[in-house]
């Protein structure tokens, strides 16, 4: 049986190491983006990679989560008179929180576990070292693209879920519940400020694309050469990217309001 | 030399003949394949030297790693090669790489090299289409696009049949022949050991025997005699059928 003291001891350092390894390896992947070669084809393979393809789930969810908070919203609003404010509450809701957030979780559950895993597997079978020998930077040719391009696509995914969310609360509102379109879009309009509401969304969405990036990569990248060591690493990327973007989500809310 | 607690062994200290075929045999888990990391600077030791080309390698920049890694080729066992890049981006990555030759020059090259290792019919397959002796010939092409002066081969002969043995192992005796590359060949296979090493490095254990085949063959060491003698009976066996 092992001293819990010295346990937790060891469970500090781990950590401490962690840290300090994700904060090496952000700086060489921002090394690598400053200098050349710039890697062009390899980030639009990326974006079809980690944005189109993941477009179904994206509209699919989005539509949904639009929905509930359309029936919701209908059901809690109607009892205080006040459904026609229904287009403002499921705007406010999807722009301020559930589409950063659910975005992220989504992309972090698709996007983010293939590419631990795809990068965990090259791991495995050597191709990254096979790349270190052949003198070419393993950061530079498969991680920089990766990490761009999830950078990119959860602000263009993030728009895209609140579209969807914005069409499933009217389809529900007005479509089935028999709402007024012309107080939904109106509400919708006047509530939501582009400075306040959709640029903090954006810049939300722009932080968890970093943080998403990097971790994928990262538990990819240190991930033991063994088919057990790719399999902790993908469960191990999708848990503590939605743990980071959670508390990440109250740290910038509790700061900047947003 | 260890990985985490497991220690592979002590106080080594070898050399590789420039320009000639050495080959380091020895028993499973000896650390035949650790030497060729150490030397491609893909492990680091605990402690020591290890001079390439007259460069410290354990104690260099990443810069002047890479510099030194231009002078030396691997073939991994399992290849190595990236599973998303058809064989013929595989061989042309180096040289698209140093981005000193035209797409044209590249492509080329690249089919030279695919047609003297006898998988020119394959540049547009993917590494998993490809048989085990293939992606080894490839894995060999890719290595030696760039021609550096070493090649290390990680176990190039494991899981192949005899012909593709004795076909893998006529490329690298050419490669050595032509071009006086030095070749730093990880192996357990001694029939093919004897046929073309000019140098060995035998592990046994603690214990380190350096010298030509016919030296270490004739060698006083009782493990070494009963390594080769097994190595032997498998030679004739292979005469024989």
């Amino acid at each position: 049986m092992e001293n819990p003291v010295s346990l937790v001891g060891y469970k500090a350092v781990r950590f401490v190491q962690e840290l300090g390894g994700m904060a090496a390896f952000a700086a060489d992947i921002t090394r690598s983006v400053l200098t050349p070669p710039f890697r062009f084809a390899a980030f639009v393979r990326e974006i079809f990679k980690l944005g189109v393809l993941s477009l179904l789930i994206i509209c699919v969810c989005g539509l949904a989560v639009g929905m509930v908070l359309g029936l919701q919203g209908h059901h809690t609003l109607v009892r205080f008179g006040a459904v026609r404010s229904l287009g403002a509450v499921v705007g406010l809701a999807l722009i301020r929180e559930l589409g950063p957030v659910l975005t992220a979780l989504l992309v972090a559950g698709r996007a983010g576990s293939a590419t631990t895993a795809e990068i965990g597997s090259m791991v495995t079978t050597e191709q990254l070292n096979g790349l270190r020998m052949l003198s070419i930077d393993p950061v530079s040719l498969v991680i920089k693209p990766k990490a761009l391009a999830m950078l990119f696509v959860t602000p263009l995914l993030t728009a895209l879920f609140i579209a969807c969310g914005l069409y499933g609360g009217y389809l529900v509102g007005i479509g089935f519940l028999g709402g007024d379109p012309g107080s939904y879009m109106s509400s919708l309009r006047s509530a939501v400020d582009f400075h306040n509401d959709i640029e903090c969304c954006m810049l939300k969405s722009v932080i968890f694309g970093l943080l998403l990036g990097l971790i994928s990569t990262y538990r990819g990248y240190t991930s033991a050469p063994t088919a057990e060591g790719v399999s902790a690493a993908t469960t191990s990327s999708v848990v503590i990217s939605s743990v980071t973007i959670l508390l990440t989500d109250y740290v910038i809310t509790a700061l900047w309001g947003i | 030399m260890a990985y985490g607690r497991r220690r592979v062994f002590d106080s080594l200290s070898c050399s590789f003949p420039r320009g000639r075929i050495s080959v380091i045999l020895g028993g499973s888990g000896s650390g035949k394949s650790t030497i060729v990391r150490l030397i491609g600077g893909l492990a680091q030791p605990q402690g020591g030297s290890i001079i390439v080309d007259g460069q410290e390698v354990t104690r260099i920049s990443r810069r002047g790693l890479n510099q030194v890694r231009r002078k030396v080729g691997m073939m991994f066992q399992g290849g190595a090669l990236l599973d998303s890049y058809s064989v013929f981006d595989n061989v042309a990555l180096p040289l698209r790489e140093t981005r000193r030759q035209t797409e044209r020059e590249i492509a080329e090259a690249v089919h030279d090299i695919l047609n003297a290792v006898g998988v020119s019919d394959a540049d547009d397959l993917l590494p998993g289409e490809l048989s085990g002796g293939m992606l080894r010939r490839v894995a060999l092409a890719r290595a030696i696009i760039r021609k550096p002066e070493v090649l290390l081969c990680d176990e190039p002969f494991s899981g192949l049949d005899p012909i593709s043995i004795r076909r893998l192992e006529a490329l690298l005796v050419q490669l050595n022949r032509q071009s006086a590359m030095t070749l730093v060949v990880v192996s357990h296979d001694i029939p093919s050991t004897l046929r073309m090493a000019d140098h060995v490095l035998l592990i046994l254990g603690e214990k380190v025997l350096e010298g030509t085949p016919a030296e270490l063959r004739q060698s006083d060491d009782a493990e070494a005699a009963e390594f080769f003698s097994d190595g032997m009976v498998r030679l004739q066996k292979q005469g024989n059928g």
